[in-house]
């Protein structure tokens, strides 16, 4: 019964966003205040339906109910109460209603605090909002139903995919796609903007605060994932250039040039057509990356099985959202016009290079990622890009990024000059040069510039920090408090700053990580990194759905306990990486194997400086979450004029 | 700039976007009649010879070009591999064995450094009759390795017939390497 009223709402909620649709985008003309207002209450009530669909999953999941196709396939009265929740979202029919849900959040978000928004364009807003969200609903109610039913139904479920029964999994889908959706509304304010021919500084004003909400749990959503991956998989790497990783990675990366560039017309009006182009580039990146990953034509370990009609109908509804709007952007886009000039050394030229730097890495990610099936189309080739490429072509798009964004946030709007800039980031530049001097005389000069690339980014930003609150100029007393009231805005952008550059020290750092397989019997040491490590036991443990080995090893001291885990439901062994962390290094040990010999096979690795990377990304997006709680960025609070760029 | 190229310009990206969505179409409905597969993984080396190469010697043994591998008179195998690679370790006991059977295997070290691969081979043994470096990882690109281990093998006649990407099994020889020896031996 509840998954039919789930089935119910879902069909309500397909009609209410074609309507929220439809009203949004033409009741403003229509001069008539109850169809500009009714958008609002459309995209609650569309919200309201999905969350009862979704909820009745989550039920039919936590029962256990094997009458629905979706829960019979992918849960089972075995796993915890957790894996039988998450599970509904670790599944081709799951994840897209997972999507919905979120798209029809964002709406409802603009929905309640876009009350300081002109009318019109929250209407239009909306109305955009709900056509996206019709067309993926219309696609789950029809092709794709989660809420299929199965009779008669089997005695138990085949199971959640041991490898996703982990809490990384219960959070990295949500935030990924909360990433991911959320830049559904940048792109809403995109096209209604195209719509209404119109963009400003207020236009400016109004986006940023979204796509800085969804490039917060963007950046969060993609440290999870590759933090799971790296404790989960066991193969002890963070990033393997995946395509699905690579749809995760471009719209952040057109996401970061997209905030960048929204400054610029909040500051300036210049770059609006750019930024327009910016914010429907990122959801189409976004839409286009759930699109590649179920129509099965990129090789991915993240597959979900999926049939080609799926394939077409989603291609369909991406040719009308992206073809759309780009079509509105060729049409409405050239009567743009900027209104401020700047020179080449300035703010807003240092932003300008960053959008170039960002969008090439994303131009070549994409090419690389596309490449092979394109290959395949125009001249029959079968061929497979993988890393080499992707290090060799994006590590030097990205040196320029590193070196500019040491010095951008001390340039002037309009007009700047470099040599004081350059000149008060003595002490980064004097750091980084010893860290590479250093370090390259240990030969590894990959680790060393990436090292010294790091540490010049967060020296620079602390700079910028120190010069705003005039540290050691004024008494140490006055610069906390010229600290606790310099904007948010400020300090956010300094924090997401230090965090990209505590991720590159971290990415810098595991060049330089150390690994070793060996088989030791209990009893047995070897040496590895300067540790000694010593194979302990080797005992069985229970599990709540799975049994294991575990094997004690003691590392200098630490006791590890890396297991293998055997999942009797789907006769699949997994294994469960032991990490130490002191949190500047990891020490990772997994049990690969017991040879027949006796013993254990262990792969051991020392990691340094690996936590950063993870650490790095979760500072970025805490930098964005304060840069969110500034003042000027509060939907509705009264600008107070300060220039947020002006050193003072 | 003029009105006109102004809004040529504005048209690109939706030029760009019709020509992708037009291509993926086209997959799409090549993959509905079965005609396109995108998860096989077959090497686009398979019944040619390897691209011209020429790299250096590793480990102290003498490196190779492609004209060394143009027809080495029995079948052979070219693995790629790298000391920190970890399934590159998991693949060295079943080289060893290969290589005591008497098939020839010329390794190729892929973005290696040489004090690291001299003491991967030190612990792990030496399977190759000859080594090379790749340092730079170029030639591997032309190759297309998808990542290391990868194996290729080369008939009597310098033509690549088989490329497996990952770390040779008891499985993938029984089930590919051997029937491959028979025929083309």
């Amino acid at each position: 019964m509840i998954p039919e009223l789930g089935h119910f709402a879902l069909a309500c909620a397909v009609a209410l966003a074609f309507a929220q649709g439809v009203v949004g985008i033409f009741g403003p003309s229509l001069r008539d205040a109850r169809a500009l207002y009714a958008a609002p209450v459309l995209a609650l009530s569309h919200f309201a339906a999905i969350g009862f669909a979704f909820l009745a999953l989550v039920w039919a999941g936590v029962v256990s109910d094997f009458t629905v196709e979706n829960i019979a396939d992918f849960s089972s009265s075995a796993v915890p109460l957790i894996y039988r929740i998450s599970g509904v979202w670790g599944n081709h029919d799951g994840s897209i209603l997972l999507w919905c849900l979120i798209l029809s959040l964002c709406g409802t978000a603009v929905a309640l605090f876009g009350g300081g928004l002109p009318a019109s364009l929250r209407s239009r807003v909306l109305g955009v909002l709900g056509l996206v969200s019709g067309g993926f609903l219309l696609f789950t109610l029809t092709v794709s139903d989660p809420f299929a039913r199965l009779w008669p139904p089997p005695l138990e479920g085949a199971g959640v995919n041991p490898i996703l029964q982990d809490p990384g999994l219960a959070f990295h889908p949500p935030v990924l796609y909360t990433g991911y959706v959320g830049f559904s509304v940048a792109f809403a304010f995109a096209i209604a903007a195209l719509i209404e021919g119109r963009i400003d500084a207020a236009w400016g004003r109004w986006v940023r605060p979204w796509a800085l909400l969804s490039w917060c749990f963007l950046t969060a959503g993609i440290a999870l994932g590759s933090w799971w991956s790296y404790y989960t998989l066991g193969w002890g790497g963070f990033w393997f250039w995946d395509p699905v990783e690579n749809a995760a990675l471009l719209p952040w990366l057109t996401g970061t040039a997209l905030l960048h560039c929204a400054i610029v017309v909040e500051k300036r009006e210049a770059l609006k057509a750019w930024t327009v182009l910016l914010a429907i580039a990122t959801f189409s990146l976004s839409l286009s990356g759930t699109f590649l990953v179920r129509s099965g034509i990129l090789n991915s370990v993240h597959s979900f099985a999926a049939a080609p009609d799926q394939g077409l109908f989603i291609l369909a509804l991406l040719g009308l959202t992206i073809g759309g709007s780009l079509l509105l952007f060729a049409i409405r886009a050239p009567v743009l016009a900027a209104t401020g000039i700047y020179a080449p050394i300035s703010r807003e030229s240092a932003l300008v290079l960053n959008n170039i730097f960002l969008c090439a890495i994303a131009a070549v990610v994409f090419t690389g990622t596309l490449y092979p099936p394109f290959a395949n189309l125009l001249f029959g080739i079968q061929l497979s890009v993988g890393a080499p490429f992707y290090n060799q072509t994006v590590l030097p798009l990205t040196a320029p990024i590193i070196l500019a964004m040491g010095c951008g946030p001390l340039l002037a709007w309009k007009r700047a000059d470099l040599l004081p800039a350059l000149q008060r980031l003595w002490l980064a530049g004097a750091a980084a040069l010893l860290v590479f001097l250093v370090l390259s005389a240990t030969r590894h000069v990959i680790a060393a510039l990436g090292l010294a690339g790091g540490a010049w980014v967060v020296i620079a930003a602390l700079t910028d920090l120190a010069e705003r609150v005039r540290l050691f100029r004024v008494p140490l007393g006055n610069s906390v408090a010229r600290l606790a009231t310099l904007p948010r805005g400020a300090v956010g952008a300094a924090l997401g700053h230090i965090g990209f550059g505590v991720s590159v020290l971290g990415i810098a750092g595991m060049t330089l990580a150390v690994q070793k397989v060996v088989v030791l019997q209990p009893g047995q040491s070897t040496e590895l990194g300067g540790y000694t490590w010593t194979l302990q036991d080797i005992h069985d443990a229970p599990g709540p759905n799975y049994s294991q080995r575990v094997a004690d090893i003691t590392v200098d001291g630490l006791t590890l306990h890396p297991s293998r885990r055997f999942f009797t439901a789907q006769h699949v062994i997994t294994n469960d990486a032991a990490i130490h962390t002191n949190g500047f290094q990891d020490i990772y040990a997994v049990f690969a194997d017991e040879p027949a010999g006796g013993g254990a096979e262990l792969r051991l690795n020392r990691h340094p400086m690996a936590p950063e990377i993870w650490f790095g990304g979760l500072i970025m997006a805490l930098g964005g979450f304060l840069s969110l709680s500034d003042r000027r960025l509060r939907v509705g609070a009264p600008s107070r004029k300060k220039p947020e760029g002006a050193v003072a | 700039m003029s009105p006109l190229r102004r809004r040529l310009l504005f048209g690109i990206p939706l030029a760009l976007a019709v020509a992708g969505g037009g291509s993926f179409y086209t997959i799409l409905r090549r993959m509905q009649e079965q005609k396109y597969d995108p998860h096989a993984l077959p090497s686009p080396l398979i019944g040619k010879r390897p691209p011209t190469f020429s790299l250096p010697g590793a480990g102290g043994m003498q490196g190779f070009a492609n004209t060394d591998i143009a027809a080495p008179s029995k079948p052979m195998l070219v693995n790629w591999f790298a000391s920190w690679c970890v399934p590159c370790l998991q693949e060295a006991p079943m080289l060893a064995k290969l290589a005591a059977s008497g098939l020839a295997i010329w390794g190729i070290a892929y973005e290696d450094d040489p004090q690291a691969l001299a003491q991967f081979l030190a612990q792990n043994g030496n399977p190759y009759q000859r080594l090379a470096a790749d340092a730079d990882g170029t030639t591997a690109i032309n190759w297309g390795v998808y990542g290391v281990p990868e194996t290729y093998f080369i008939d009597k006649t310098g033509i690549v017939r088989w490329r497996y990407a990952g770390a040779l099994t008891d499985d993938v020889v029984a089930s590919a390497l051997n029937p491959l020896l028979a025929r083309y031996s």
